[in-house]
């Protein structure tokens, strides 16, 4: 007698608290095997790309805080240096180093955040309420550089909104001093940790050609043997003068990709101490009044001071024709965003490039042979957020 | 890096030459337009020649000219590691055109088209399987068209007498003002002629 078997179909979300967001996953399986994994994505789609195009850049700039939210000012980043390039202006140096400052800082809380609930996912619970308290302090830099934790909308075109607070950079220090330590003690309960070892020693292995194939970038393609770094090898802003390491995986498995993240982290921090010894004094935004607004004081004496702040907050600036692709090394991948302008105040069309957008893509292939447990391990190391994924 | 790009182009230039439309280099970045019949071809050729390897693809993407006769245009972004180099690849074409997909040299080209299709209404031929992909289920029209309004055409929420979610023709209270802030006046040129000429005045 021939058994029959049947596929089992399961959907795994969109409400479940491993999905890391909405996702919506189908998976056949063959007992605990799975056989195809179908993501659906899309539920936490807005429109930003639409609502750009009626924006004009500066209002622009705060959809970009709302794509991946656990790193909000490395995506202005990338929409303040693609509308730069096309302006042509030059950002003052005291700028620079602040901009690398919090994209440091938010790349650190990123990988915090990945690191901790990918080890939540797999049974560790402690590790995520240490990492959150770091998480907690960076989020007072935030807030105390541009007033809100998570929407900041600080980086503008050429510069940042305002200077930092005199005593958050002595803090900051203090925050670098200390973070080290706390790596170390998550270090100590993930690295060695048995079950955490068997959870994700093996899993996901994603060879070099792969990584390529599937777009992959950021860790998903370090972690995978391939030395490429956008802020090593098309250097933006400061990161030519720095001195930072690029850690890089061997087998490309879900493990060397937590390796890696923990390898960042530190270097992450290397990176903040060395800003802060060379921060340099000076404006910390264009000095092109067409372009960045007057300081407060102005406005109460200059009658061309107010004439500018009028005119940037309701038309704007325009930007000359033409587009421009930018992409900086976010702490997911290279984030991108391909700006075309046609001359007036708002972008014709800003398509946004997502690092997730391609990692999700490639669950299928991932996930296909290993078993129904192996799928929280997997999507947890994929570091997806639907913010940036769903735009 | 300029000179890089240059030798770039020189390349692709002389090894496509008909096939290349035109090629620009503009805010350092070099942009080819090809007829989308070659698209194929070219891509396989950036991707395997020795002197490219471009053997990533970053990103595609739609825009809509409703203006022009060939109203869609395609971007494709391609990133090579081994030379450090990127290159934007264009296409334009007609609205009910049918597009060769790409998913057969690069797979992660499969969501990406399927979010040209979704967002604009692009078919692409030989692609596995080709479903909207960002939108809701069962969503009508193609978002990202400019002649797609803002605002929508339906709208959804939770009837508490159906109890179930239901989906209704967009009712808005106000309608969405669109205010036109952009000034008549050139400001800046102006005034910039203005002192050309006192200049060129003052010399004569």
């Amino acid at each position: 007698m021939v058994k029959k078997t049947k596929s089992l179909n399961l959907n795994f979300g969109p409400q479940h608290p491993a999905a890391h967001g909405v996702l919506r996953l189908i998976l056949e399986l063959d007992g605990e095997v799975v056989e195809k994994a179908d993501p659906h994505i899309g539920l936490l789609h807005r429109g930003t790309e639409k609502l750009i195009e009626q924006k004009t850049y500066t209002q622009a700039l705060p959809y970009f805080d709302r794509l991946d939210y656990v790193a909000p000012m490395n995506q202005e980043h990338a929409f303040a240096l693609a509308a730069e390039k096309l302006l042509n202006i030059e950002v003052p140096i005291r700028a620079k180093y602040i901009r690398v400052i919090f994209c440091e800082i938010g790349r650190i809380l990123s990988h915090i955040l990945n690191v901790t609930t990918q080890a939540l996912d797999v049974g560790a619970l402690t590790p995520s309420l240490w990492g959150f308290e770091e998480r907690e302090t960076l989020m007072t830099f935030y807030e105390r550089a541009s007033g809100s934790r998570l929407h900041a909308n600080y980086f503008r075109t050429g510069g940042v909104h305002q200077d930092i607070p005199l005593k958050l950079i002595e803090d900051i220090e203090k925050f670098c001093k200390s973070f080290p330590k706390i790596i170390d003690d998550l270090e100590g309960l993930l690295t060695d940790n048995r079950i955490f070892k068997q959870r994700n020693v093996e899993i996901g292995i994603v060879s070099k050609q792969e990584a390529l194939d599937h777009s992959f970038s950021g860790v998903m393609l370090r972690g995978s043997g391939v030395a490429w770094d956008l802020r090593r090898s098309q250097p933006y802003e400061i990161y030519k003068d720095l001195d930072f390491k690029i850690p890089i995986g061997k087998n490309g498995d879900c493990y060397d990709r937590y390796l890696c993240r923990i390898e960042e982290m530190r270097e992450s921090v290397k990176i903040i101490i060395q800003c802060i010894e060379k921060l340099p004094k000076g404006p910390v935004k264009s000095i092109d009044g067409k372009i960045s607004p007057p300081n407060r004081e102005d406005l109460k004496q200059s009658m061309e001071a107010l004439i500018h702040h009028f005119k940037l907050f309701t038309e704007g600036y325009r930007v000359p024709k033409g587009d421009v692709y930018s992409a900086v090394e976010a702490p997911k991948g290279e984030f991108g965003v391909y700006l075309i302008s046609d001359g007036s105040n708002k972008p014709y069309r800003c398509k946004i490039r997502a690092p997730g957008f391609s990692h999700l893509q490639a669950m299928d292939y991932l996930i296909r042979g290993h078993m129904l447990a192996d799928v929280p391990a997997v999507l947890g190391s994929l570091d997806i957020v639907f913010g940036e994924v769903d735009r | 890096m300029i000179e890089n790009i240059k030798k770039l182009e020189n390349i692709i230039n002389s090894e496509l030459t008909s096939k290349i439309q035109s090629s620009i280099i503009e805010n350092d970045e070099l942009k080819i337009e090809i007829n989308d019949n070659d698209l194929i071809e070219v891509v396989q050729f950036l991707k395997s020649n020795e002197k490219c390897k471009f053997r990533q693809l970053i990103d595609i993407a739609g825009v809509d000219y409703p203006d022009e006769e060939k109203r869609f245009q395609l971007v494709y972004l391609f990133l090579s590691h081994e030379y450090n180099f990127r290159i934007k690849v264009l296409i334009n074409f007609e609205t009910n055109q049918v597009i060769n997909s790409l998913t057969k040299i690069f797979p992660s080209a499969n969501w990406m088209e399927r979010e040209v299709f979704d967002m604009y209404g692009v078919k692409f031929k030989n692609h596995p399987d080709l479903r909207r992909i960002l939108t809701d289920y069962g969503f009508k029209g193609h978002p990202l068209r400019k002649d797609f309004p803002l605002t929508g055409f339906n709208e959804v929420r939770y009837s508490e007498k159906e109890k179930k979610v239901i989906y209704e023709p967009v009712k808005l209270e106000q309608n969405y003002r669109n205010f036109d802030f952009e000034s008549p006046w050139e400001g800046t040129d102006y005034i910039k002629e203005i002192k050309q000429k006192e200049k060129d005045g003052k010399k004569n």
